[in-house]
């Protein structure tokens, strides 16, 4: 078998062409996801069985089926609901990205409300007691204290699942967006290379895995400054 | 703060609570009256921690009554607030905020609590820092501490919130010989100005020197309950004989 040197050369510059809507996908569907985490989190950790159960039903379906299937759902699905055409929801959902990122957005919240509920039982009872002893209330305490603990101890999950979601965003290419799979996709369909092209879309990928896994590192280390005797 | 002398500042009447089917107090009953230093002791699993969480309710009792300076303790969440401003704890396992600083420690509750604005907080933080004679620490994480010195933290966050009474549950248990003394001679210092304090201890010789009374526990019950010169050299239940012997012999 020939590798092509020539023709990675040639194409990774398209590749890198649909980088903008792989990390537009990720960081839009990651923050958007995050958001709609830290509600499920909420609604998990109410104390209202009501709230509680709607969380644990929608993280349960989300977790539960294939992110394929979910981005198919979304983009073939939702349309054929006159009410889906006629909410202001319809000029997002009209594009492929507004599906593919609501699609995302969905799944990953399902993911990250479960890590960040990880780490918010991981947080030592005993300081909530002294939190309490010293008139603190429920929310102060939760702010001031479970939060930011828990956002340390949840980290290293977290940043699994945002390097997870990073690769997820490949699936995106199924419903005809050009992202850098889509674009690996339609240069293969051209040149039948599909082993030089494929190879350097996976290195692409392992380049933006590396970047996101030196940046949680800092941040990981940022977070983690007070448990350390020494600095 | 109540005028009346004889009033006592905690009254606890028939109080019960239980875990479960286990019975952690049986009918306790007691009185404190201000400026008075009250050491509990006993066996472990006696009810001795269970009895002073539940003077600030972070154990509710299922039957009797606790009241505080005049507020009966039920579910109303003022009246909680009010005790719990005029009642400050000491933990076994110190329970300071590792993300904050040392004077962040002291500063949070004054500022969120209290409504302190933040440079008096600080004031008031190395204040009592200094008391307990670690002011240069102000700026360090609790885990770069030792563990004394995390206690004598503990002990003046208790005190920024200015409370008339302090609970100590355990609080040499967790540390090395060496550093035990260390936070006895900041608690002796408290006793002397006057503050009331309930101390869950086995420092026996702080029991006998500093306390007006002590209680000794037994299977949540309050078994003998005296003066320390009396509860040392001549206890009356078989119990408290047995108990001081095991923890004197060495």
């Amino acid at each position: 078998m020939n590798f092509d040197l020539n023709l990675i050369l040639e194409s990774l510059p398209q590749m890198l062409a649909g980088f903008g809507i792989t990390l537009k996908l990720l960081v839009v569907s990651g923050i958007l996801g995050f958001i709609l985490a830290v509600l499920l989190l909420l609604m998990r950790i109410s104390g209202k069985f009501y709230l509680n159960w709607v969380a644990q039903v929608y993280i349960y379906v989300f977790r539960g089926t294939p992110i394929l299937v979910q981005i198919f759902i979304v983009y073939y699905g939702l349309p054929q609901f006159e009410a889906v055409r006629e909410s202001f929801l319809w000029p997002i959902l009209r594009e492929p990205t507004g599906c593919a990122i609501l699609a995302l957005t969905l799944n990953t919240g399902a993911y990250v409300s479960e890590i960040l509920r990880g780490g918010v039982l991981g947080v030592d009872k005993g300081l909530l007691e002294a939190g309490s002893a010293l008139g603190m209330s429920a929310r102060q305490k939760f702010i001031y204290l479970t939060a930011p603990i828990a956002t340390r101890l949840a980290l290293p999950a977290y940043s699994n699942d945002v390097i997870s979601l990073l690769k997820s965003t490949a699936l995106a290419s199924t419903i005809t967006i050009a992202d850098m799979t889509g674009i690996a996709r339609t240069i293969v369909a051209e040149t039948y290379a599909p082993y030089e092209i494929y190879t350097s879309l996976a290195i692409v990928y392992m380049i933006f895995t590396l970047g996101l896994q030196k940046l949680f590192g800092v941040i990981e280390r940022y977070l983690g400054r007070y448990t350390r005797r020494e600095e | 703060m109540s005028d009346n002398k004889l009033k006592p500042l905690i009254k606890m009447i028939e109080v019960n609570k239980y875990f479960g089917e286990f019975q952690a107090l049986k009918n306790i009953n007691l009185d404190v009256h201000k400026g008075e230093r009250i050491v509990v002791c006993g066996p472990s699993g006696s009810g001795k921690s269970t009895l002073i969480r539940c003077i600030n309710r972070l154990e509710k009792h299922n039957k009797g009554t606790i009241t505080i300076d005049g507020i009966e303790l039920t579910d109303n969440v003022e009246d909680l607030d009010a005790v719990r401003r005029e009642v400050g704890m000491v933990f076994q396992n110190f329970n300071l905020f590792p993300h904050m600083s040392i004077v962040k420690n002291l500063m949070i509750a004054q500022q969120l609590v209290r409504k302190t604005p933040k440079d008096e907080a600080r004031e008031v933080a190395m204040h009592y820092l200094e008391r307990v004679k670690i002011p240069e620490q102000a700026k360090k994480y609790p885990i770069q501490l030792s563990g004394g010195q995390q206690q004598r933290v503990a002990i003046a966050r208790a005190l920024c919130m200015k409370p008339n009474i302090i609970l100590f549950d355990e609080p040499t248990s967790a540390l090395d010989p060496e550093m035990i003394n260390e936070v006895l001679d900041v608690m002796v210092d408290l006793a002397e100005e006057g503050m009331t304090m309930i101390c869950v201890t086995h420092e026996m010789g702080f029991a006998r020197s500093v306390a007006d009374r002590v209680i000794f526990m037994d299977e949540g019950e309050i078994v003998e309950h005296a003066k320390p010169a009396e509860f040392f050299d001549n206890p009356k239940n078989e119990r408290t004989k047995t108990f001081l012997k095991q923890i004197l012999s060495h």
